[in-house]
C-alpha cells in the first residue's frame, strides 16, 4: 500500500500541490477541462492522496489524467493551497515512466507530441516552428495561414533579416554549438530518456494492437486523429 | 472602488533599461511584426537597450506543458538561458511569451522552496555545456515592459484607443493568459483576479476595458488539447465560451497578453464562422485580435502592415477606419520586396463567402 503515492511524492510539484484535500471541489468548478470532459480533477486528488495503489494504477492507466489542459486555473482557487495541476504532471510524468500511458487512447497521443513538438525542440531549438504547422493538419488555421506558410519567405522577410538562416532576429536557425548544448541538456537531464520511453512503449503496444510495422507513421497518425467521442 | 484599486496590492519592480530579451517559439511563428515592434518601441522610441541574443534557445515550455520534457530537463535550459545572459553581461530577463514567463517563475520558486532542485540543476548543467549561472536580478513578461513604459507611450500617442468619429473610448477586451498570473499571483501586476498589466495600458492610451463573466477563463489552448487534433474540441470549445460571454457587450477589439491566447481567439473565430455562421463583432464580421505590441505599436503611429497585422485571420480594417488610422490598403498584400503576393481565400468571419480551400464541416 502506497507504492505509487511514494513514488508520486518524490516529485516536488506533487510535494509542491498536495496538501490534504477536503474535496471542496473548487478545482472542479473552475476547470476548464471539467466543463468539457467527464472530468472531475476533485476526484484525481481524492485518490492520490487515498495511497490505494489499485486505485492509483487504474488512474495511471486511464484517459481520465489525460484531459487536463495544465493552464492552472484550479492553483490560485484552492483553499487548501493545492494545485492540481501539478499532481496531473506528475501523474503522466509517471505513468510515462511506468509505460502506463499506453492503455490509454488518450495517453497513447504522447507519441504524437514527442515526434512533433518533442522531436523539433531538439531539430530546431524550438518548439514550433512554421514549416511545422502544416494547413492540411490544420484547417482550423484558415485562409489567412495558408497563406502565410505558401509565401513564408516573403512575409516573415518583412519582420527578421534571418528567417531559417543563423543570427539574430525572429525565426532564425539556431547554430550548432547551440543545438548540441540542447541535445546534450536533454541527454544528461533525462529527457532524451523520456523520449525513448515514449517510443519503446508505443512501439510495443503498436504492435500488441495490430500495426505489424510498430508506431509507424500510420500508428502516429491514428493516435493523432482518432476520437472515439466516449469522453464527454 | 476598492475593488478596482485591488491591483494596487500586487506590484512588482519592473526594471527600467537593459533587458535580456527571452523569445516566444509562438510569438516569433504567428506574430513577428509584434516582436519586432516591441524591440523597435524599446529601441527606438523610449530608448532603452535590449539584447537579442543568436544563442537563445526556446524554453521547451510547450513540451513541458505536454509532458513530454521532464520538470529536471526544463529547468536546465533555463538554468542555460540564465547562464547565456550573465555571459553577454545583463541581469534583467524579459521574456515575450506567457508560457516561457509561467516557467520561470516556476522554476524560480521550486529553486527557492526545494533548493537541491537548483543543486542538481547546476550539476546537470555544468555536465551538458560546461556552464555556470547566476538568477537573474529581475523577471518581467515584455507586457510588464510595456505597462511601465505606458505613460511615457501615451505622451509620443500620435492615435488613442478612441472612436475618432464619435470621441467615445473604445470598448476593450483584455486577456491576460493563464499562466502570467494563475500560477505565481504575485508575479503579475494585479495578480490572478485583478489583472492590471493591459488594463492598465488601456486606460492610459484612452480605451475603456468590457467587464464580462468569463473575462478569466482560458482561451482553450490546453497544450496537448490543441497540438493534438483529436483533442481541439476541448479548445474551441473554451474559446466559444469566452466569445459568447463578451459579444453582448459589443467589444472593439480583443487585445491578448499571450500569443497562443491571441492566435486561438482569432483563428477559432473563423473556425465558429464556418462551421456554424456565427460571428461575433460588428456587421456580421469577427471582433479584431491584437497583441499589446500592435495595440501600442498603433497607438505610437507605426503601420499596421509593419506591425505583421495582415497576419490575423479576422480583418483589423475596420478598428483601423474606426481609431481614423491612415493606411494603405493594398500594401497589406506586399512581401519583403515590395512585390504584390496574393491575397488569401476569403472567410465568412471576414464576411466574405466561405472560402474554398477547406471545408471546415469535414
Amino acid at each position: 500500500m502506497g507504492k505509487y503515492f511514494d513514488m508520486l511524492m518524490e516529485d516536488v510539484r506533487v510535494r509542491e500541490g498536495l496538501n490534504a484535500c477536503m474535496n471542496c471541489g473548487v478545482c472542479t468548478g473552475v476547470c476548464p477541462a471539467a466543463e468539457f470532459y467527464d472530468y472531475d480533477p476533485r476526484q484525481i486528488v481524492d485518490t492520490v492522496q487515498s495511497r490505494d495503489d489499485e486505485a492509483i494504477e487504474a488512474l495511471l492507466k486511464s484517459d481520465t489524467i489525460w484531459f487536463c489542459g495544465e493552464c492552472m486555473s484550479c492553483r490560485p482557487r484552492c483553499p487548501r493551497g493545492n494545485t492540481p495541476g501539478y499532481i496531473i504532471q506528475a501523474l503522466r510524468t509517471l505513468s510515462q515512466r511506468l509505460g502506463f500511458f499506453v492503455e490509454s487512447e488518450k495517453g497513447r497521443q504522447q507519441l504524437a507530441l514527442k515526434r512533433i513538438i518533442g522531436d523539433n525542440i531538439l531539430r530546431t531549438g524550438y518548439c514550433i516552428t512554421p514549416r511545422l504547422v502544416k494547413p492540411e493538419l490544420h484547417p482550423e488555421q484558415g485562409p489567412v495561414w495558408r497563406w502565410i506558410y505558401d509565401n513564408d519567405r516573403a512575409l516573415y522577410a518583412r519582420f527578421s533579416p534571418v528567417y531559417m538562416r543563423q543570427g539574430a532576429g525572429a525565426l532564425r536557425r539556431l547554430d550548432s554549438g547551440t543545438l548540441s548544448e540542447i541535445e546534450r541538456i536533454f541527454e544528461v537531464s533525462g529527457g532524451r530518456e523520456m523520449f525513448d520511453t515514449i517510443e519503446r512503449h508505443s512501439d510495443r503496444k503498436a504492435r500488441e494492437m495490430g500495426y505489424e510495422e510498430g508506431a509507424d507513421q500510420r500508428y502516429l497518425m491514428d493516435v493523432f486523429t482518432r476520437n472515439s467521442n466516449e469522453h464527454e | 472602488m476598492a475593488r478596482r484599486a485591488s491591483w494596487n496590492e500586487y506590484q512588482k519592480q519592473i526594471a527600467d533599461d537593459r533587458y535580456y530579451y527571452g523569445r516566444s517559439c509562438i510569438r516569433q511563428n504567428f506574430f513577428p511584426g509584434s516582436e519586432k515592434a516591441f524591440i523597435d518601441i524599446l529601441h527606438n522610441d523610449l530608448g532603452r537597450d535590449l539584447l537579442d541574443d543568436p544563442k537563445h534557445s526556446s524554453c521547451t515550455g510547450i513540451g513541458y506543458h505536454s509532458d513530454i520534457v521532464p520538470l529536471e530537463t526544463i529547468m536546465t535550459v533555463v538554468a542555460r538561458q540564465f547562464s547565456l545572459m550573465n555571459e553577454a553581461g545583463y541581469e534583467n530577463f524579459v521574456t515575450s511569451c506567457i508560457t516561457s514567463f509561467g516557467v520561470y517563475t516556476e522554476v524560480l520558486a521550486t529553486w527557492a522552496e526545494f533548493p537541491e532542485t537548483e543543486e542538481r540543476t547546476r550539476e546537470y548543467l555544468m555536465k551538458a555545456t560546461g556552464r555556470e549561472f547566476r538568477k537573474p536580478a529581475s523577471m518581467a513578461h515584455t507586457s510588464d515592459v510595456m505597462f511601465h513604459f505606458r505613460e511615457a507611450i501615451a505622451a509620443k500617442a500620435r492615435y488613442r484607443l478612441v472612436n475618432a468619429q464619435t470621441g467615445e473610448p473604445l470598448k476593450v477586451v483584455e486577456h491576460i493568459g493563464c499562466h502570467y498570473a494563475k500560477i505565481f499571483p504575485k508575479s503579475g501586476i494585479g495578480g490572478s483576479e485583478f489583472p492590471y498589466v493591459l488594463a492598465g495600458m488601456v486606460e492610459s492610451w484612452g480605451g475603456e476595458c468590457v467587464d464580462y463573466p468569463e473575462r478569466r477563463h482560458c482561451c482553450g489552448f490546453g497544450f496537448r488539447n490543441y497540438l493534438v487534433q483529436a483533442n481541439r474540441g476541448y479548445s474551441i470549445a473554451n474559446s466559444h465560451k469566452k466569445l459568447e460571454s463578451m459579444a453582448p457587450y459589443k467589444p472593439d477589439f480583443i487585445v491578448a497578453n499571450c500569443p497562443g491566447c491571441a492566435m486561438f481567439l482569432d483563428k477559432w473565430q473563423y473556425t465558429i464562422a464556418e462551421m456554424e455562421g456565427t460571428t461575433y463583432g460588428d456587421n456580421g464580421r469577427g471582433i479584431p485580435v491584437l497583441t499589446y505590441e500592435e495595440m501600442a505599436g498603433l497607438v505610437l503611429g507605426y503601420d499596421p502592415w509593419a506591425l505583421g497585422m495582415q497576419m490575423h485571420q479576422v480583418d483589423v480594417e475596420p478598428l483601423l477606419d474606426k481609431m481614423g488610422i491612415e493606411y494603405d490598403p493594398a500594401a497589406k498584400y506586399l512581401g519583403a520586396n515590395g512585390k504584390y503576393i496574393g491575397k488569401p481565400g476569403a472567410a465568412l468571419v471576414n464576411n466574405c463567402a466561405a472560402d474554398s480551400v477547406y471545408n471546415i464541416k469535414e
